[in-house]
């Protein structure tokens, strides 16, 4: 039912909805044009300093990606995002329970976080379902910048349960992030930092492993990763193969965590709540 | 002059009532805040790596650290100056359009466009236009104490009346998408779209210039000249004045040129838009 509306909904604009899609992919662009000619610049001044590496562009590593390996990651964190973003998730929790709209879930036989999850995947697949054209051109025109090709079965395995997982992250993180509106009246400039926060720290500005020394690993224990890094890192074989299993590992724990502090978080609100507005 | 005292007016009103809620006002000012952070680390990030952003190419030496600083604050300037004075009209004018407000607006004795260009001040924004001016400062400063090098009175007086033109070309090609809405009905993109075409003049022009990046090269630096508007007034400032070569000099006229052909542009689209404009709603 859900589902069925959800598509709808996407189906009307379906041409409007196409663009738009495709010209969230413009920033890409830039970002493109902008490693280009970071690396070049890197391999200009190895050359100059006389040093043996002159392969150009394609020797030169940065954090371990390759300027085709840096395009292909941006990519990719395209597909990890729109996975693991939630628009409007928390702002319209805290909205509702401002506006005492939440008591409804109290009254009847919903549980509020279980019918927001469901809405949420039938929304997202709605929109995969349309948005896969427009990526699908895109990946298509970027194949070039995929240099190791399809990565082998487990991995490939490996990085769609590291989407869904980031998926689910993304949903009780938001979720969680929503009830603090049991707290506070009103955190939407809350929200816009962390929001600023979650896209340095996923690594959707640029591959965590970038970050030098102690820093880089802070980012690499916090949760933020696996909205977007993540599943990006595991699809260009980043990740080590022996590593592979304990990091899903530490990612459904992650996993776990918020939904146990989402529930937490729903459950101690209510006991707060008093039901404002008509 | 009286549009001058009537602009001070809409400055004053729009800081009480920024001032009205305080603690929203200062966490704007953080998330800006916080927003210039992650810039400036992405970029010392960046510069782990490499010396400069883009290779040195003839006489024309590639953006180091500190002179890409100096191209980040430019950029900041200008943004902040634009966000803080015409962002909030420009959404408040295709919202007029749309709902018929406009018909006010209209019926005041006083230029329409200016009247719509200038009523909201969103001082929050301009915090930003500060953290730009320590970003330049500290760049600067380590300019001057690294390679002895301080930019002439010249160069910031032109730097200074460039960053003006810069945020005259963009104050134009902004009027020009919200008065779409007359045709559109409707124009909630305004924001996406500015936020992509802004996101091109965020980096140096140079790094455009190679294989199929060309033609976005000349589109943005001649049909739509977002690129000029940052990169004229930071490489005025980065380099001494007279190792430019040729190129730059035109590229400068150029700048000007483009800055009164927008001005000029946008006030014609307006007043089109105006025309085309039937009143909704009232």
């Amino acid at each position: 039912m859900i589902f069925n509306t959800a598509l709808a909904e996407r189906l009307v604009y379906r041409g409007d909805f196409a663009l738009g899609t495709l010209m969230r992919f413009l920033p890409i662009v830039t970002q493109i044009f902008l490693w280009q000619a970071i690396f070049g610049a890197i391999a200009a001044d190895a050359k100059a300093g006389g040093s043996e590496s002159d392969g150009g562009t394609e020797v030169t590593t940065i954090g371990g990606f390759g300027f085709r390996d840096m395009v292909a990651y941006y990519l990719l964190t395209m597909i990890a995002r729109a996975f693991s973003s939630m628009p409007g998730l928390a702002s319209g929790i805290a909205r509702q329970i401002r506006e005492g709209e939440i008591k409804r879930y109290l009254i009847q036989p919903l549980d509020l976080i279980g019918f927001l999850l469901l809405s949420r995947m039938a929304h997202k697949i709605a929109y995969y379902a349309i948005a896969i054209a427009p990526f699908g051109l895109v990946f298509f025109l970027c194949r070039d910048y995929f240099v190791a090709g399809w990565p082998p079965v487990h991995v490939m395995i490996a990085f769609i349960a590291s989407l869904i997982m980031g998926f689910l992250i993304g949903f009780f993180l938001e979720s969680a992030i929503g009830m603090i509106g049991f707290w506070f009246l009103e955190v939407t400039s809350l929200l816009f930092v962390f929001m600023l926060f979650s896209f340095f720290l996923s690594g959707h500005m640029f591959p965590l492993t970038l970050l030098p020394g102690w820093a880089g690993e802070v980012v690499q224990f916090l949760p933020f990763k696996y909205l977007a890094y993540f599943p990006a890192a595991i699809f260009l074989q980043k990740i080590p193969e022996d590593e592979l299993p304990m990091e899903m590992a530490i990612q459904a724990a992650w996993l776990a965590f918020f939904i146990v502090i989402c529930r937490v978080a729903y459950a101690k609100g209510l006991n707060r709540y008093s039901g404002y507005g008509g | 002059m009286s549009y001058g005292k009537v602009f001070l007016t809409f400055a004053r009103n729009s800081l009480i009532r920024d001032m009205t809620f305080r603690t929203n006002f200062i966490l704007d000012c953080v998330s800006s805040l916080g927003w210039t952070a992650m810039n400036v680390g992405f970029y010392l990030i960046v510069f782990q790596y490499t010396q400069t952003l883009t290779e040195t190419s003839g006489d024309q030496p590639g953006w180091d650290r500190d002179r890409f600083f100096l191209f980040l604050a430019t950029t900041w300037f200008i943004n902040s100056l634009v966000q803080a004075f015409f962002m909030p009209n420009a959404e408040e004018f295709s919202e007029l359009i749309r709902t018929g407000g406009l018909d006010f607006a209209l019926l005041k004795p006083i230029d329409t466009q200016f009247l719509i260009s200038f009523r909201r001040v969103s001082w929050s924004s301009l915090t930003n236009f500060f953290a730009g001016l320590i970003i330049a400062g500290v760049a600067l400063y380590r300019l001057a104490t690294d390679e002895g090098y301080v930019p002439s009175a010249l160069s910031i007086l032109l730097y200074i009346v460039y960053c003006g033109c810069g945020v005259a070309i963009m104050y134009s090609l902004m009027i020009c998408l919200s008065a779409t809405s007359v045709w559109l009905g409707r124009n909630q993109t305004l924001y996406n779209f500015w936020f992509y075409l802004t996101n091109f003049s965020r980096y140096p022009m140079e790094i455009y210039n190679v294989g199929w990046g060309a033609g976005l090269y000349g589109f943005f630096t001649f049909v739509v000249p977002v690129l000029v508007v940052v990169n004229v007034p930071a490489r005025l400032i980065a380099r001494p004045l007279s190792t430019d070569g040729f190129q730059s000099w035109s590229l400068v006229g150029w700048a000007t040129m483009a800055t009164v052909l927008s001005v000029v542009g946008s006030r014609w689209v307006f007043k089109r838009s105006l025309l085309s404009y039937r009143s909704a709603s009232s």
